[in-house]
């Protein structure tokens, strides 16, 4: 022992004095063991105003903070939220029990005023929900825990629809001065705007838009927090796909809902990454403008070859689905034979299957209708807004090329795309073939037909006009007879699909990736529910 | 003196309202803003009632008038998707974007001063082609791909930077900063190397030519002539001569800077004025759309101005004509 014993003494002592620091400075900057999820995705909530944006990353946001009547469960189904049970007394009335002691996120108590409240703001309107609830006509509080609401006339699908609408604390919206959703003309910000308060498992604690989001666990929540061991989780909006990947695969994230399609395998490559993959609620197809006397960007003046059923057939029998999946989807997309998702009431795998691919048939059908050598038309695809839109595009020219139909792609931003196809362009020229996707999130075949076949529907850019469908859509918007209106959802489906009105291409696959111990479940609408995700 | 003064002030008055305009025209081809702001399962009345309430189905000299009038109470208007004051927003993204073009022009002067000064000297040397071949490549590869080579480098393969965002930042009354904290100053380098790499390389090339010019010079062989070390003939007498325009140049161009930050912003996610830019772009918010562009005009007029007025003290010749 030829060293002095106070050699060791002093560096046991810097030891340990390095580990109190340490535990320290974790104990200040970290709660001990604290299970966090860093989650990333290339938007940010718009606003924490549960009611000012119908719009997918703030209803994701919004999710994890606020809770509705009835809420949509892992796999979409429809489940008791802060509604305890329901009934209809009527037709148009609805008696909703609501759940006791719940609490807001600031300790007072929620009460069936504050859900009339809520359902009152989110059809008031400055809100952006107006549309998706117009049908429901008063909410009232009865008692302190049950609500009536009444729709005007029967609505079959309110509960769908009232899994999109937050509840809100009605004495602190007041006091806060939002109690409407934020005001285009007020021309001020809005506290609601960046501020929450809801009943849900976890609340905002840190938020700077756009940088960081942080979410505490609600100790207090009502429901069973078995299901989840998360107790912060850190939103880190990354716009750019290939630094959202890096930050994933560098670990400083540790979750997105938004992976780009050609970085999967590089994902699943790396040995402490996972990547889950299921359809998504969004179906991409083309629409043909089959009413207009005359298309726009043919050189066929004096008709219109959309008009005649077999033209359309033949376009679809061109399109080669598989083709398109392998090579420009990279295996990223399911094919699909009818323009709704799997999962949404009126879709059946039979409706599903495609039509075969076979350009001879055709061809064949083109001679038939009288258009030997094809003809012309202008394709007008968004470039930003679909997964690999441009692309998908530019492959099923090639495809229409091969049965003499010469398609000009006219490829833009998303935002003249959807104008464009809506209101025609500068000069008032309206589209000729158009791509469009369509996600459902009513999970209810009502919503597709009441915007893409009515013949007065809003996205029925087609010039569709069908008196039977007509009366099927506005049937089945107030049949509440489940079977009978399952009815009328299959015959329109049989009307509209034998009549090749838009032509279905595939449903859009969510992906999303995570480091290994990381488990937050795959839902088809992208959204994370972390009240399921645990660290392991 | 106040001739000119005004005459440049007029000048810049004009640039600014002609570039307002165009700015304000352009955005009428980017697209409809109600779509994105209604989504698009509005009902057509509600799209009708958004576009009234915008007023957005006046002319467009009428929504420009309104708007420079706006403009000049000191309001930009309320932006479409975040529904918060667009002056706000930019306050709060403006010190990200100043720090990194502040540090990025840091990096580009002295590093670019420092080769350009070597490559001047050794004009044939084997470093001096190494270095002009890298910063050529430097200045010919787009930003976005040396920033997620970086990126691939120093987070994924390396992991000692991060790939994204300020770190954590101090706040400093209305300034926010990422100089005071370890997270702060690592999460700026690779963004500020990536800016800077642009102006660095223009920086190398103009010193080195201006040392080429100056060292072929009369004075310069007096000095060698008279014996004076190598090292006071480089960097006092020649380096002092050709700082002259690369202080003229870097002045201008960091205008250049900010506007360049848009892409480096958007690739390490930076939340500055550059990443807000592109996020309307992409949503059609007019109200951020212009007030940006508006401020980064403003930014160059200001600069040019400036450098008007100094050149008319540093400069004999412009206050002669002037004045005769």
């Amino acid at each position: 022992m030829g060293l002095p014993s106070n050699f060791y003494g002093g560096n046991n002592m810097k030891k340990t004095l390095s580990i109190v620091l340490s535990l320290l400075f974790m104990g200040i900057f970290s709660p001990a063991f604290a299970n966090t999820i860093k989650w990333s995705m290339p938007g940010d909530s718009l606003t924490l105003d549960p009611h000012a944006q119908n719009e997918g990353p703030t209803h994701m946001v919004s999710r994890q903070v606020y809770e509705g009547l009835v809420t949509p469960g892992i796999n979409m189904e429809i489940l008791p939220q802060l509604a305890e049970s329901w009934k209809t007394t009527a037709d148009d009335t609805w008696i909703f029990t609501i759940r006791k002691g719940v609490k807001f996120h600031d300790g007072s108590d929620l009460t069936a005023s504050d859900i009339a409240f809520s359902i009152n703001r989110a059809k008031t309107a400055p809100s952006d929900m107006v549309d998706l609830i117009k049908s429901v006509k008063s909410a009232s509080a009865l008692t302190d825990h049950t609500v009536q609401i009444v729709t005007d006339g029967p609505n079959p699908i309110l509960l769908n629809q009232l899994t999109q609408i937050f509840v809100m604390s009605e004495d602190w919206a007041k006091a806060n001065g939002c109690e409407v959703s934020y005001n285009w003309d007020a021309g001020e910000t809005s506290y609601c705007a960046s501020n929450a308060n809801g009943t849900g498992p976890f609340k905002i604690t840190f938020r700077e838009q756009d940088v960081r989001t942080v979410f505490e666990k609600n100790n207090d929540w009502w429901g069973d927090d078995s299901t989840f061991n998360v107790d912060t989780i850190e939103l880190l909006p990354i716009a750019n796909d290939a630094t959202r990947v890096a930050a994933l695969l560098s670990g400083e994230i540790d979750y997105t809902n938004v992976v780009p399609v050609q970085d999967i395998e590089r994902i699943k490559s790396s040995a402490g990454h996972g990547v889950k993959m299921t359809p998504q609620n969004r179906t991409i197809f083309f629409g043909m403008d089959q009413g207009s006397a005359e298309l726009n960007s043919s050189n066929i003046k004096g008709k219109n070859p959309f008009a005649d059923k077999r033209v359309r057939l033949a376009m679809y029998h061109a399109l080669d689905m598989e083709a398109i999946k392998d090579k420009v989807m990279r295996g990223q997309s399911v094919p699909a034979g009818i323009i709704t998702a799997p999962g949404v009431n009126g879709h059946t795998a039979a409706r599903d299957e495609r039509l075969p691919y076979d350009p001879e048939l055709s061809k064949k059908l083109l001679a038939e209708a009288g258009y030997p050598d094809g003809f012309e038309v202008t394709l007008d695809c968004p470039n930003d807004r679909y997964i690999n839109d441009e692309a998908i595009c530019v492959a099923a020219i090639g495809m229409f090329a091969k049965i003499g139909v010469n398609v000009t792609l006219d490829a833009k931003t998303k935002s003249q795309h959807f104008s464009e196809v809506k209101e025609g362009d500068a000069n008032g020229m309206t589209s000729d073939m158009y791509m469009l996707g369509w996600g459902v999130p009513t999970f209810d075949s009502h919503y597709v037909y009441s915007y893409l076949f009515d013949s007065a529907g809003s996205w029925n850019k087609v010039n569709f006009s069908n008196a039977r469908v007509d009366e099927l859509v506005a049937a089945m918007g107030v049949e509440t007879d489940q079977d009978k209106r399952n009815a009328m959802i299959a015959e329109a489906w049989d009307i509209t699909q034998d009549d090749v009105t838009y032509l279905p291409l595939h449903h859009q696959v969510v992906n999303q990736a995570s480091k290994s111990n990381v488990d937050v479940p795959i839902r088809m609408n992208n959204e994370p529910l972390f009240r399921f995700a645990n660290v392991n | 003196m106040f001739n000119y003064f005004f005459k440049r002030l007029f000048q810049s008055i004009l640039v600014m309202i002609v570039v307002a305009f165009v700015s304000f025209s352009l955005f009428n081809f980017v697209g409809d803003p109600v779509n994105s702001m209604t989504g698009e399962d509005a009902s057509d009345e509600r799209r009708a009632e958004v576009r009234e309430v915008l007023g957005l189905n006046d002319p467009v000299y009428v929504q420009f008038s309104r708007f420079i009038g706006n403009v000049i109470q000191g309001d930009f208007g309320i932006s479409y998707q975040l529904k918060r004051e667009v002056s706000d927003l930019i306050a709060e993204r403006m010190p990200a974007t100043l720090e990194l073009v502040f540090v990025s022009a840091l990096i580009a002067i002295i590093s670019g001063v420092i080769l350009g000064v070597y490559t001047g000297i050794h004009r044939d040397s084997y470093i001096s082609n190494i270095i002009l071949v890298i910063s050529l490549a430097g200045v010919s590869l787009p930003t976005f791909i040396i920033g997620i080579m970086l990126i691939y480098l120093f987070s994924v393969i390396l992991g000692v930077l991060p790939s994204f965002g300020r770190g954590e930042v101090t706040q400093l009354g209305f300034w926010t900063t990422g100089f005071l904290t370890t997270s702060g100053l690592k999460a700026l380098i690779l963004p500020s190397v990536t800016l800077s790499l642009f102006q660095m390389t223009y920086v190398i090339r103009l010193v080195r030519a201006e040392m080429m010019e100056i060292l072929q010079t009369d004075y310069i062989k007096f000095a060698k002539a008279r014996g004076i070390k190598r090292s006071v003939i480089n960097y006092k007498h020649a380096l002092k001569n050709g700082l002259i325009p690369v202080i003229t140049i870097t002045g201008i161009n960091i205008g250049t800077l900010i506007a360049f930050s848009i892409i480096t912003e958007t690739v390490f996610q930076w939340p500055g004025m550059g990443s807000l830019f592109i996020k309307a772009v992409y949503f059609v918010d007019i109200p951020i759309m212009s007030a940006y562009m508006i401020m980064v005009a403003f930014i160059f007029v200001m600069i040019n101005f400036i450098v008007d007025i100094t050149y008319y003290f540093i400069d004999p010749r412009i206050r002669l004509k002037e004045e005769g």
